[in-house]
């Protein structure tokens, strides 16, 4: 398998692996966990197996046409940095699955679980690994919304869909400025790939565009990564399992905006509104984090807090620009995952083994389960920055930074007390997390009797703990030279010389350690019983930016019904107006800026008798336009009239196909309409007595203005069109490729079967759609309670029945129209061959699989109207759902067909076969097609007006049951 | 003919619209069938007109264009036949359901006192 194949499969395996965890029954834990599982290991060895390439400062890179005209290809590029977070997502994936796989309780649909996080996996790694920034936010999309639904897996609890809903609005928003932000730096570098960004990186920091392009892009970045004042999503989002908390909150969602800072730090960092901007929020970020987490009842809450504050420092040393800062980040954002993960996964052990997350009723949980009690105290000393844990050694370094000259602002001279006091809190919450769930006396009125946790839950808490005791103790042996590689994709020549030793003897940085170790240890044993009493945080408790969120939301809904209620209608015929006026108006621009004229093609001679027809046949239409309010039947008619006119024009104008399928058209649309009228109210008398309104006079001239505007504006449009020479189309191909390419005479049959099959292939789909909605729409249809009654005719002759003594009910109705219903009867097989005869020689002649179709529908329909829909039900079953099913079968089978023989879909075959009888005759796959076609005409039509009849045999039902 | 033709679709197309704009279900039904006729003769007459040309090309002879009524309008207008039916169906039974359910046939289910 060559490279670049694999180093894809990193990121399509995940997908497919949440593809088919989502088919897998819901009860299927074991399954599910052992796929996902894999899938991560497997990434992980693709990964290891890349590594190799990537030191150094290597890069593995594949590019992938997609748009290459606009200057887009897929790009997956692998370097140091996005090595060391692919191996986050995945590792620590890893573990989260193991994790989940007993943390999920059985009676939850688990498999949509592991498929959602894969997918989650899989957006996460597409990030990770884009080497296209439009790519990238492509996947920072797909992350937010398999985010929203992780958090909001347990989609029954009111505060996962509210905190899924906050995270997905938030980070979603800041996807949209990210994307900006992106196009505008994409814009200036003249590229969206990004090593040819990071070439320009000069050119874009002093472009014009720089500060608009670096606003969006951090809007995006602190969005996901929750810097104050976007961080409020991420406590919220606490509502997910914990599995799902330990890996966005820890690894992978809130890195994400971290990441996005270290890919482009080479190109934005380093100027003064970079180190404003960033240093501030970071900062900002880092002391209210640490504070808010003092003061958090629930475990989860804590860690959250932390997390937000943990995120602050990284963006703190991003922005700082010095290169020293860069490698500290990346440095601390590695060991953050690890002490961070494990640490929710033993919160979510606490949860899950006493039934409370509240440290308020926890304590002395030692007793029951020491193991976890040891493992989370390592952790939770790592995220203190307790000497020989990981955490210490960035922590150090942080402080290092902190205490160094960048850019001589008061910033400078407050950043070490502000690291120090921060490094104070996170002791204090540390220490307040483990003492207070661990020690001190037994807890009482626990949900559930505490015990240890099974041991393979337990077994990815060991080894994150195991992970952060070697990174601590022996940081040269273990992490550093993956982090000399992220470095060094980041940094490239930049990179600085540091030292990963745990002693570099006393030095400030170290007694700012101390100082802060010591104050959160006094802090804690001062307060510590007061810090229980505490329902919000002091000072800043008061920030809640869930309410300003939710306010915001609640203007943005208001503001848009208002808007609606100002600028919109609901009532169609002003949407109508406002329609058709735009039209007209979009219509008469180009005439109104380039003047009208018509062409100089000479007129065809006029026939005496074509124009003998459209003065009926506009009367018709004019007729059928002033009747339509009161005499339905009569409007019906005309418009008949009007249809007539135009399938002779068809006729006349060399259209023989149209003309055939207009008339029959014509004929199943009359009696559909005759269907429906009886359904119609009674004539209403006007609305208004005596005389009509000025009003409403004003409008009706109004309309037939715009009415009249229209015809007229449509008979000059097509009078300057006509007498202009026809342009060179397309065409001519058809005219001349219909027998020689399609096989048939019959142009526009061919067509429509063979050149645009596709087109016809949607068309009848649509049809098909169109019977099974009025199917639908008519099983629950209840008429009017008006026209429910039987119609008086019927009611006469019943009537006229019951009171003869020598005639049962119904007889009268039976003799009804007795000679015409015989002649139809009668016509029904001529009528069937005559449609079998149009859809034969559809593809040479005029005729077709559209005709055809119809022409069977008027032979089932005559039936229906001649002896009544009891009577034709017994002796014939249409089943029009099968027609309509197998038509499109045997159409899209056709298509598939082709498909088979290595052709593209729809291709069509034909020859000529030889049949015993009949003789030489055409054989064309595209005659198979119309046979589909025909049977989905067949179907739609027969099940539309079959549903329409059926409503007079249901109404004296719903009659007696209602009198 | 170019005239006849232009003034029928300009007719039947303001007798359309005007049913359009009308309150009743039905005169919208009569609307909408109205204006897929204009409709249908306007796409047609975009290949310009072409009386008594034969109606299928030749098997042997190479086949002119020029002799034959330009198909593609023509093929785009068999379709809209067919959906403009489909549509009209549609149309039909969601009205009679409207009808039904809200007890006026005005177009937007409420009647509206002057």
């Amino acid at each position: 398998m060559s490279g670049k194949t694999l180093l894809s499969l990193i990121v399509v395996l995940p997908f497919l692996g949440s593809f088919l965890a989502a088919l897998l029954p819901v009860y299927a834990r074991n399954t599910a966990a052992a796929l996902s599982g894999m899938l991560a290991l497997a990434g992980l060895a693709i990964l290891a197996f890349f590594y190799p390439a990537v030191t150094g400062g290597g890069m593995v890179r594949v590019d992938i046409a997609w748009a290459p005209d606009i200057g887009l290809d897929l790009i997956l590029r692998l370097d140091g940095l996005s090595w060391i977070f692919a191996f986050l997502i995945l590792g620590i994936g890893a573990l989260v699955v193991l994790y989940a796989r007993y943390y999920m309780s059985p009676e939850d649909p688990v498999p949509r679980f592991f498929s959602f996080l894969l997918a989650f996996m899989g957006a996460m790694l597409g990030l990770v690994l884009s080497g296209n920034l439009v790519q990238l936010a492509f996947f920072w999309e797909l992350t937010s919304l398999f985010s929203f639904l992780l958090i909001g897996y347990w989609h029954h609890n009111q505060s996962a869909r509210d905190g899924a809903r906050m995270a997905l609005i938030i980070t979603g928003t800041g996807g949209v400025c990210l994307l900006l932000g992106f196009l505008i730096i994409g814009r200036v570098a003249g590229s969206y790939d990004i090593d040819v960004i990071r070439t320009q990186a000069d050119a874009i920091r002093s472009s014009g565009y720089y500060l608009p392009a670096l606003l969006l892009v951090l809007a995006g970045a602190f969005t996901k990564s929750a810097q104050f004042p976007f961080h409020f999503w991420l406590p919220h989002a606490m509502a997910a399992p914990t599995p799902v908390s330990s890996y966005l909150h820890s690894a992978t969602m809130v890195k994400a905006g971290i990441f996005v800072l270290m890919l482009l730090w080479p190109v934005l960092a380093g100027t003064e509104e970079w180190y404003l901007i960033v240093v501030t929020t970071g900062l900002a970020t880092m002391v209210f984090g640490a504070w808010s987490a003092i003061f958090q009842q629930d475990l989860k809450g804590l860690l959250a807090y932390s997390t937000i504050s943990h995120l602050g420092i990284i963006t703190l040393l991003l922005g700082l620009g010095s290169p020293l800062g860069a490698v500290a980040a990346i440095f601390h954002t590695i060991n953050h995952a690890t002490f961070k993960a494990s640490l929710f996964m033993a919160a979510g052990i606490i949860d899950h083994e006493t039934g409370t997350r509240d440290l308020r009723k926890l304590s002395g949980l030692y007793r029951f389960m020491p193991i976890t009690a040891t493992l989370a105290m390592v952790a939770a000393a790592a995220m203190a920055g307790v000497p020989l844990m990981n955490g210490f050694l960035s922590k150090e370094m942080f402080l290092a930074e902190a205490l160094a000259d960048h850019q001589g602002t008061i910033i400078d001279e407050t950043l070490p007390y502000l690291a120090t006091l921060a490094s104070a809190f996170s002791v204090l919450y540390s220490l307040r997390f483990i003492h207070q769930s661990f020690f001190g006396p037994p807890p009482r009125d626990l949900p559930h009797e505490p015990h240890e946790a099974p041991p393979w839950m337990r077994l990815p808490i060991e080894i994150l703990v195991l992970a952060c005791l070697l990174a601590g103790i022996a940081p040269n042996l273990t992490i550093a030279p993956f982090l000399a590689n992220a470095a060094q994709s980041v940094l490239g020549a930049r990179l600085p010389h540091y030292s990963l030793a745990i002693w570099h003897g006393f030095t400030l940085p170290l007694a700012m350690s101390l100082i802060a170790l010591g104050c959160g240890i006094l802090g804690y044993l001062l307060f510590r019983d007061r810090l229980n009493a505490v329902k919000r945080s002091p000072v800043v408790g008061r920030l809640q930016g869930r309410r300003a969120f939710e306010r915001v939301l609640a203007a943005i809904m208001d503001g848009g019904v208002a808007l609606q209620r100002w600028l919109g209608t609901k009532r169609l015929q002003m949407q109508l107006r406002i329609l058709l006026g735009m039209v007209l108006l979009l219509g008469a621009l180009p005439f109104l800026r380039f003047g009208y004229s018509p062409g100089t093609q000479q007129l065809t001679p006029v026939d005496p008798v074509f124009a003998l027809i459209w003065i009926v046949g506009g009367a018709c239409a004019v007729g059928a336009a002033v009747t339509a309010k009161y005499h339905r039947l009569a409007a019906l008619v005309l418009l008949g009239g009007a249809g007539i006119a135009t399938c002779i024009s068809f006729l006349w104008l060399s259209a023989p196909d149209l003309a055939v399928t207009q008339l029959l058209v014509e004929i199943v649309t009359t009696v559909l309409l005759l269907l429906g009228l009886r359904w119609l109210p009674m004539r209403r008398p006007e609305l208004w007595s005596g005389s009509r309104p000025l009003r409403v006079n004003l409008r009706r001239a109004t309309d037939l203005g715009v009415a009249l505007a229209a015809g007229v504006g449509m008979a000059l449009l097509s009078y300057a069109v006509m007498t202009r020479e026809a342009p060179a189309g397309i065409s001519r191909f058809f005219v001349e490729q219909a027998y020689p390419g399609g096989g048939g005479t019959n142009v526009v049959n061919v067509i429509l079967v063979d050149f645009r099959g596709f087109d016809t292939l949607g068309e009848i789909t649509v049809l098909a759609i169109v019977g099974l909605t009025v199917f639908s729409l008519l099983r629950r249809f209840r008429p009017a309670r008006e026209s429910v009654r039987t119609p008086v005719q019927q009611r006469r002759q019943n009537a006229y029945d019951e009171a003869q003594a020598d005639r049962s009910l119904g007889d009268t109705l039976a003799d009804y129209l007795l000679v015409p219903r015989i002649i139809m009867e009668w016509m029904f097989p001529a009528i069937i061959v005559f449609g079998i005869f149009l859809l034969l020689r559809g593809h040479d002649l005029p005729g077709g699989g559209f005709a055809a179709g119809i022409t069977f529908s008027i032979a089932i329909i005559i039936q229906y109207m001649a002896s009544g829909t009891r009577a034709v039900e017994t002796r014939l079953s249409v089943l029009p759902l099968r027609w309509v099913g197998f038509g499109l079968l045997i159409a899209l089978a056709t298509g598939a067909g082709a498909m088979l023989l290595g052709r593209p879909f729809l291709t069509s075959w034909f020859s000529y076969l030889d049949l015993p009888l009949i003789g030489k005759t055409p054989a064309a796959s595209a005659l198979l097609f119309d046979i589909g076609v025909c049977g989905v005409v067949v179907g739609s039509t027969v099940l539309t007006l079959i549903a329409l009849a059926h409503q007079s045999i249901r109404t004296p039902r719903t009659e007696t049951e209602e009198s | 003919m170019e005239i006849i033709l232009s003034l029928a679709i300009g007719i039947i197309t303001a007798s359309g619209v005007w049913l359009l704009f009308r309150p009743r279900t039905f005169q919208l039904a009569i609307g909408l069938s109205l204006l897929s006729y204009a409709i249908n003769l306007f796409i047609l007459a975009m290949g310009r007109l072409k009386m008594d040309a034969p109606p299928v090309v030749d098997k042997v002879a190479e086949a002119n264009p020029a002799a034959f009524a330009d198909p593609v309008p023509q093929a785009l207008v068999l379709t809209a036949i067919v959906i403009s039916f489909a549509t009209t169906a549609l149309l039909l039974v969601l009205l009679l359901a409207a009808r039904g359910l809200t007890g006026t046939d005005h177009v937007d289910g409420t009647e509206k006192t002057p």
